[in-house]
Parts: C-alpha cells; sequence; structure tokens
C-alpha cells in the first residue's frame, strides 16, 4: 500500500511480562510493515529500536500490556499501556544509568538503564505517564518527512 | 573488510548465516550491555560479546549489525540459532577472551 495514501495502518499486540522469548515480536512486524511501505530504513531501525525497548521494559517490568501501532502518511505513533507496578518517579527512571532491573535480569545484559533514554532519542515526541500500582503507558511518534 | 577476512586470525566458528560471509563490515562495538548496543553500535558494525540468550537475535536485527561474535568459546542454544537463521542474523563464535577478538579486529581493520 502506498504511503501517500491517507489511510492509517494499524496494528496490535499482547505483550506478557516474563516472557523474553517473545521480545521483538512486536517490533519486527512493525519494521517488516514499514519496510513493505517503504519507509527510510533510518527511521524504519528508530521505530523498531524504540518499540524493542519498550517491549523488553514490559517484559521485565510488568505484568502484561498492549501495544498498538499506528502508521499515518506522515508519521508512525506506538503507544505500550501496561499492567504493572508503574513509575513513582519518571524523572529518575529516565536517567541514563539508572535502573531498578533485579540480578538475573542484569546477567541478560538488560538493566542498563539505558532503555528509556534510547526511546526517547529515537523518537521525535516521547510522552510517559505512570501511576503507581496501576501501570505506564508509554507513547512515541516518530515524523516521516 | 568483510566478514570473511576475519575468519581465520580470529579463530571463528560460523554458526548461521555462512552466505554473509561478503558483506561489508564498518566497524566493531564490544558490550555485554543489550541497551547499549541498541544505543552505540553502528549499522554494519560486529558486535563482540559474551552473552548468548535470545534477545542478542533481535538486538543484531533491530540495529543492521554486520554479524555477532560471541566471545571466550560461548555456544548459543539451539533456539538462538534457531531465530538467527529465522533473522538472516550471522552469530559466530570465538576461542578468544573479549579483549583478544577485539586486539585482532582492530588491528584488522586499522589496515
Ligand atoms: N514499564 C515499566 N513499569 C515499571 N517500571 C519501569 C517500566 N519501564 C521502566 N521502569 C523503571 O525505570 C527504570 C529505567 O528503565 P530503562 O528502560 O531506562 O532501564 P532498564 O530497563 O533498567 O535497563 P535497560 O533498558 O538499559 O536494559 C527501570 O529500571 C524501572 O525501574
Ligand atoms: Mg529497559
Amino acid at each position: 500500500m502506498p504511503l501517500n495514501s491517507d489511510k492509517t495502518i494499524e496494528g496490535s499486540f499482547q505483550l506478557v511480562g516474563g516472557n523474553f522469548a517473545t521480545a521483538g515480536e512486536a517490533s519486527g512486524e512493525l519494521k517488516r510493515t514499514l519496510t513493505d511501505l517503504g519507509v527510510a530504513e533510518e527511521i524504519i531501525r528508530r521505530a523498531a529500536i524504540a518499540t524493542f525497548e519498550a517491549e523488553i521494559n514490559v517484559i521485565i517490568y510488568a505484568a502484561a500490556a498492549r501495544l498498538l501501532y499506528f502508521i499515518g502518511p506522515s508519521s508512525i505513533r506506538i503507544r505500550i499501556e501496561d499492567m504493572g507496578p508503574g513509575i513513582e518517579n519518571i524523572e529518575q527512571a529516565m536517567q541514563e544509568g539508572y535502573s531498578t532491573a533485579p540480578e538475573w535480569v542484569r546477567e541478560m545484559g538488560w538493566g542498563a538503564g539505558m532503555g528509556l533514554p534510547n526511546m526517547k532519542k529515537n523518537s521525535d515526541e516521547f510522552n510517559i505517564e505512570s501511576v503507581v500500582g496501576e501501570g505506564t503507558t508509554v507513547e512515541m511518534v516518530l515524523n516521516i518527512p | 573488510m568483510n566478514l570473511q577476512d576475519l575468519i581465520k586470525d580470529l579463530s571463528l566458528e560460523i554458526v548461521t548465516c555462512e552466505e554473509s560471509m561478503n558483506n561489508e563490515v564498518t566497524g566493531a562495538y564490544v558490550s555485554d550491555l543489550l541497551s547499549d548496543v541498541m544505543a552505540n553500535s553502528n549499522v554494519g558494525n560486529i558486535w563482540i560479546t559474551l552473552q548468548t540468550h535470545l534477545n542478542i537475535i533481535a538486538v543484531a536485527d533491530m540495529k543492521g549489525l554486520a554479524g555477532i561474535i560471541i566471545v571466550g568459546n560461548r555456544k548459543p542454544a539451539e533456539d538462538v540459532i534457531e531465530k538467527a537463521r529465522a533473522e538472516k542474523v550471522t552469530v559466530m563464535t570465538t576461542p578468544l577472551p573479549a579483549f583478544e577478538a577485539a586486539g585482532k579486529l582492530y588491528q584488522l581493520l586499522d589496515r
């Protein structure tokens, strides 16, 4: 489907906490869809990285989440709504190097405290909201010039 | 410089994607932290790591890396190899520790 049609292409995923083997399914599908649409490689890569980091955070910290993406003619919007512990201090969580990942997760090489900063860096708009005890919602927009 | 040029000096064993040995190598990145690789590696880089679990394949795929070299005689499990084949990610192993693998690779890339 040509990108210049004004139709929005949507996708949705259910993510389950703890399941590291499924990490990359949502970002992989988004990547394939964007590739089929002929979006520039650099934008695809940024979208895939941001989405993958979000998937991993759900897997590490949350019980479950819904991941939605919307591809329009001039932007890609990715929204991840999780049910989980929430984040008490978002400013602190956004700092590079801050991590509460448990030891066994760190042994896998996660827990550098770089995921949220990576998501922000790779998107043109980044928004995070969280309610402690309920969950976290991240929304990212990447412009397609 | 392509992957083929590295096999001998780094004692590489090719685990997946033999067919990509002619792919161009743009440089390398050494890290065992996956988000660090996501942030700081570049397209066409070789990634030197001791991590062997499934998520390394997605990282290499998302970043468009030339291949993964797993150091210190560690071997990826069968599910990792399968995923690497499916995503066309080149996985290699070496008996060398990370420092020696990186040192040799640095010299080769510097030529
Ligand atoms: N969805 C989430 N639910 C609850 N807490 C979260 C969530 N995402 C992030 N956090 C908190 O924010 C911290 C920083 O997250 P970030 O993704 O930047 O780093 P990390 O996951 O710890 O390490 P890395 O992403 O480098 O592997 C986490 O350690 C965790 O405390
Ligand atoms: Mg993270």
